[in-house]
């Protein structure tokens, strides 16, 4: 039996053509600072960073964007459309992200309510359809729900990322059944997003077989962002050796590790 | 005319005419680096900067990256 040793040895993440190193993926906002931001980052292994398209304050221009903070040669830049609410704002986002940026990739999201920033799946599918047919590799972040992650792969996406829980309420993941689900029934792959709040929850997740997870509010919202990374960093790739394991079957007895032979009379 | 009212990020602005998008960012401060141009919702690509001109009434969208999830 050939042994994996270390997470260098799994086979990288590949969306689309492109190879990523690390199976965590970060997001950018609610850093306290951008020096913080960026620890983070580096402690988090991840080379995958989201970022979102908003309007440049003109009272502050000298105030730049974030891409004076990140190096777009070390990290590949993933924009999102967060914060739009109908198909047609997402597509008008993705494409001034894929002119703001340096790939044709978009994490898209299509918001169905403000309280629970859940996903509108019928917008979602028609804002995949489009940018799809745009060349664009579409990473759809959607609810947990088996049939809509089967109609985004229907629609050309190119990873879909189911929710562990609302985003940025670190509730965790609440059905392992539906990631697991969806990940043995999809091709293109599955990638976590949002939920996550503490490093057993990263190191649950990929103990489902999903190929990857993202998470933003876990770091940013640490009391230490930079320990946090470093330990999400640790739980992603246990998650993920404990998935190539294959864990031993659960029982409802005990078993004794010791012999039971040869005890004192 | 002397001058063109614009809307530049949801706000009402006056720049001198003529004007092209690259008079604009000039006066902005922007160098147009990681700064994407929407002109009345249609993206204008940077090196179409200099020769794209404004008109009275343009509706001009200035977007870049930020930090985001």
């Amino acid at each position: 039996m050939e042994h994996i040793l270390d997470v260098a040895a799994d086979l990288p993440l590949t969306v689309g053509e492109h190879r990523f190193q690390s199976r965590l993926f970060v997001g950018t906002g609610k850093y306290r600072s951008n020096a913080e931001m960026l620890a983070a980052i580096e402690a988090s292994g991840a080379d995958c960073v989201t970022v979102a398209v908003r309007r440049v304050d003109l009272d502050r221009t000298k105030e730049a964007g974030i891409l004076h903070h990140l190096d777009p040669e070390k990290y590949f830049l993933l924009a999102n459309t967060a914060g739009c609410y109908s198909a047609e704002e997402a597509v008008r986002y993705a494409r001034l992200g894929r002119e703001a940026g340096f790939n044709d990739f978009v994490k898209l999201e299509v918001i169905g309510d403000k309280e629970t920033l859940l996903p509108d799946v019928a917008g979602l599918l028609e804002a995949a359809r489009v940018l799809a047919g745009e060349g664009f590799r579409v990473l759809a972040y959607t609810n947990d729900d088996l049939i809509t992650a089967l109609r985004l792969e229907d629609a050309g996406c190119a990873a879909v990322m189911p929710l562990a829980s609302p985003i940025g309420s670190g509730l965790g993941m609440l059905n392992p059944y539906s990631i697991r689900t969806i990940k043995h029934r999809l091709s293109v792959p599955v990638i976590v997003d949002a939920g996550v709040g503490t490093a057993s929850d990263a190191c649950l997740v990929m103990e489902q077989g999903v190929d990857g997870i993202l998470m933003n509010t876990a770091l940013a919202e640490a009391e230490d962002p930079v320990l946090m990374a470093r330990a999400m960093r640790l739980a992603t790739e246990a998650g993920r050796l404990a998935y190539l394991a294959g864990r031993m079957p659960k029982r409802e007895v005990a078993v004794p590790s010791s012999p039971v032979r040869g005890m004192l009379s | 005319m002397t001058e063109l009212a614009l809307t530049v990020n949801g706000e009402a602005r006056r720049v001198p005419a003529p004007a092209t998008i690259k008079d604009l960012l000039d006066r902005l401060g922007l160098d147009g680096r990681g700064v994407v141009v929407e002109l009345n919702r249609r993206i204008v690509r940077r090196p179409e900067h200099t020769e794209t001109p404004l008109r009275d009434g343009d509706a001009v969208e200035l977007v870049h990256f930020v930090g985001g999830g």
